[in-house]
């Protein structure tokens, strides 16, 4: 009896299609590979290596070459000079070799014992060369008519060289002290506070400054389309635009902010604004609260004009006054999205690098995690620990996404 | 609670909180329109705005009240004890006028806020809705305030010589007698700064990022919305996981990357790096639209002999050109307001983007006005772009800017 039961596994159409599927998505997959996962790969990587900014360009010799003496005519004296160096200060360069096309009618007389010559070659072995090695090697040497008539430029030649230089980046060379260097200290907990009260208190005051936004403008008026393009601003400017004008609005010298203060006798001094310890962390975060309660108002808006009005007539039917409305039918209904945005929001502020970074530079008590990875990395120029810092920011996102992923995936929408 | 629902104590009560915050308004806005002194009085402006409540209840008509208490507002200020101080050297007229502003914004939104209610005892829903009215009247100000006041220091900022903003931070009126010499610090930045280069080096990054984004997205997002394969759900997830990372953890491994290939400061490892962080939204973006799309329409091509690639580009995307407008808007949006990589990736001033540009600005040798003209020149085109096309931009931004 044949079996009437639906066939299983796939078949050669769906083959084809899943073939199809993973070829269009193929440039994506790579290029993410390239550019995101590879580098989160190799932070891990560089977090345990001793690597400092000036490392990055691995050693190498410098050489220059010249014919010394002015020979004005053939039977002149003259030297033909090979100038060598280590680029680096504090690392070797082994078994360094030169060879060059020598112009011609320009014949070498004595040989520098390292070098051989053979007919226009000439081949030099320079052996190793220690750190902040340098060298000028003379030969003497002898030139014709011809080559004075020429008066060919000796480095045009571009001589090849073969050396083998030690990268600090690959070599097995590995070390904790980038991670002992962060943890050391009252800093790391300092920065770990800073980034949470900042993450914390950023993301909250934009969903609040954005639902209060929201419900002033869930009802149609004249000029609703105009506030809300007008209210979305300081999201869709640049940020180094907006950064720039906040430092300018608050500088304590020349700011309007503390020209207005004065004239209002609201304070007696200039203040300073970012750049007072806990003034500025205040700052930064009210800033961030300015920059995305937009974001957060346009969702929240969004939400609200698709809630079905049934429900509020028949809440008015009952009695129930404007407060009680609100507190009773639209926020239960606003939870969904309150509580996504806040996730994403919450992962989002704690990665946000660019507008400490423009507002203080991470002075006076504003150092985050994000701005530390930097800090480290390039004004300390230690990029080992700056990795380091990232391999910690890293950790903290898993977790937080873990959590998120439980979460999210109970909620509508995303 | 009980006892102020009454409207004698109502009334007053929202008058006079209302009337300090129209004074402080009124005051600031003053001081930035012309840079004199004015300024709110707490005590006097909490008192006149309890007789404006108790008048916006009891006046005849609504047009009285204001008439009264506008009148009233600008006489006292003129005479020293308004709402509104205004400093030494201040003319009678602005006096004058600020007083009237204060009595008139006091008044009128005084009348529409209370009116349901009466002198006696309000119901719940009357003393609510005159709440509400009221808080949403202070929430239009504030959040106004707080997004108008710093475009406008910018704008005007740039506009301003160095001297004229030392001596008074706060005047911002403009000298309309220099003509076109407003403009210096432009003219300055586009001729001696290179300005012009940047705004080409940034629409060019800008325009290249959308291209790219979409030719690698719009396949992707189509296969996994409508394709069948194995790993679909992992992968529209792990879509949401790219974009939790944070652009600094990768920023330092291109950096390094880029130093020892020689790819930094230059427009093409730039354009290489862009797409890519845009790359993950864009798909994301656009699986959701192409989902919502009939199936049944690409089916009908399928049927009549179209290859799936056919029915993309000759069915699906003419149907999605609205979400495809969306999204090019928003990743043109993020390209043009990158600043991390750029600041890191570029040295070399004859390649900066407008915003590494204007981080250049940024220094204690270059006055102020240039770096707010920066920041002005760096703002338009996107606003211009934002305001024209709001319509999709605001879709845009809703589908997409889970990420920020």
């Amino acid at each position: 009896m044949t079996s009437l039961s639906p066939p299983k596994g796939t078949g050669p159409l769906g083959r084809r299609e899943a073939r199809l599927a993973w070829g269009l998505l193929m440039p994506t997959i790579i290029s993410v590979a390239l550019v995101v996962i590879l580098p989160l790969l190799s932070i891990f990587w560089i977090s345990v290596k001793p690597v400092q900014l000036a490392d990055l360009r691995a050693p190498a010799p410098v050489v220059r070459e010249s014919l010394r003496g002015r020979p004005a005519a053939p039977s002149d004296p003259a030297q033909y000079e090979i100038r060598i160096r280590n680029s680096s200060q504090d690392k070797p360069i082994l078994g360094v070799t030169l060879a060059d096309t020598l112009p011609e009618g320009l014949t070498i007389l004595a040989p520098d014992p390292r070098c051989t010559i053979d007919g226009a070659e000439i081949f030099c072995d320079f052996g190793d060369l220690e750190p902040g090695y340098r060298e000028r090697m003379r030969m003497e040497a002898q030139v014709s008519q011809a080559f004075l008539d020429a008066d060919p430029d000796l480095d045009a030649s571009e001589p090849r060289l073969t050396y083998r230089s030690e990268n600090i980046l690959t070599n097995s060379e590995f070390t904790l002290d980038n991670f002992r260097r962060v943890f050391d200290g009252g800093e790391f907990w300092a920065v770990l506070w800073t980034t949470m009260f900042y993450t914390v208190f950023g993301t909250i005051g934009a969903l609040v400054f954005g639902l209060f936004a929201a419900m002033l403008l869930n009802k149609s008026f004249k000029g609703q389309g105009v506030l809300r393009g007008l209210y979305l601003f300081p999201y869709v400017a640049p940020v180094i635009a907006v950064a720039f004008t906040w430092v300018t609005l608050f500088d304590p010298f020349s700011g309007s902010a503390n020209a207005l203060l004065l004239q209002m006798g609201v304070t007696q001094a200039p203040i300073n604004f970012f750049g007072e310890r806990p003034l500025a962390l205040i700052m930064v975060t009210v800033f961030e609260i300015w920059r995305y309660f937009p974001l957060s108002f346009l969702f929240i808006l969004a939400r609200m004009q698709s809630i079905d009005t049934d429900m509020y007539e028949a809440a008015d039917m009952d009695g129930a006054s404007p407060f009680q409305k609100f507190w009773f039918l639209s926020l239960p209904q606003l939870l969904g999205i309150l509580s996504v945005l806040f996730l994403l929001r919450f992962i989002w502020t704690f990665n946000k690098f660019d507008d400490i970074f423009l507002l203080t530079g991470g002075n006076a008590g504003t150092r985050t995690l994000t701005v530390n990875v930097y800090e480290q990395a390039f004004a300390l120029a230690n990029i080992g620990a700056g990795a380091a810092v990232a391999v910690v920011v890293f950790l903290c996102l898993l977790l937080f996404s873990v959590f998120f992923f439980k979460f999210i995936s109970r909620e509508e929408g995303l | 609670m009980g006892a102020l629902r009454h409207g004698y104590v109502t009334a007053p009560l929202l008058g006079a909180l209302w009337a300090f915050t129209i004074a402080v308004t009124v005051s600031v806005s003053f001081a930035f329109a012309t840079g004199e002194a004015f300024k709110p009085s707490l005590w006097l402006s909490l008192l006149f705005g309890a007789a404006a409540g108790v008048i916006a209840l009891k006046a005849p008509g609504r047009w009285t009240g204001v008439g009264v208490v506008s009148l009233a507002f600008a006489l006292l200020g003129a005479a020293g004890f308004g709402a509104v101080l205004s400093g030494e050297g201040v003319s009678l007229g602005k006096t004058l006028l600020a007083g009237l502003c204060a009595g008139f914004f006091t008044a009128l939104p005084l009348a529409v806020f209370l009116e349901d209610c009466t002198w006696g005892a309000l119901t719940r829903h009357e003393f609510e809705e005159a709440l509400i009215r009221f808080f949403t009247g202070i929430g239009y100000i504030f959040f106004t305030a707080i997004v108008v006041i710093p475009f406008y220091v910018m704008v005007m900022t740039s506009l301003k010589s160095q001297q004229a903003l030392l001596q008074n931070p706060l005047d911002f009126s403009l000298e309309l007698s220099k003509g076109w010499g407003l403009f210096r610090s432009y003219s300055e930045l586009f001729a001696d700064f290179g300005f012009g280069g940047y705004l080409m080096t940034s629409l060019l990054v800008s325009v290249a990022t959308v291209a790219i984004t979409l030719a690698f997205s719009v396949p992707g997002a189509y296969a996994v919305a409508r394709l069948r394969f194995k790993g679909q759900a992992a992968f529209s997830r792990s879509i949401l996981l790219i974009y939790m990372v944070p652009m600094i953890v990768l920023a330092l491994p291109i950096y390094i990357v880029f130093s020892m290939v020689g790819l930094r400061n230059s427009i093409f490892g730039i354009i290489l790096i862009y797409p890519v962080t845009t790359i993950p939204v864009a798909l994301y973006m656009l699986q959701g639209y192409f989902r919502g799309l009939p199936a049944e329409v690409e089916e009908a091509g399928l049927m009549d002999g179209l290859s799936r690639l056919a029915v993309i580009w000759k069915i699906t995307l003419p149907l999605s050109l609205p979400a495809l407008a969306s999204v090019s808007l928003y990743v043109f949006m993020i390209a043009w307001n990158e600043f991390l990589l750029a600041f890191m990736l570029l040295d070399d001033p004859s390649k900066f983007t407008l915003t590494r540009g204007v981080a250049m600005l940024n220094s204690s040798e270059i006055p102020r006005q240039h770096l707010m003209a920066g920041a002005v020149i760096a703002t338009v085109p996107i606003m211009v772009l934002f305001l024209g096309l709001e319509r999709f931009m605001t879709k845009g931004l809703t589908a997409g800017s889970v990420k920020g």
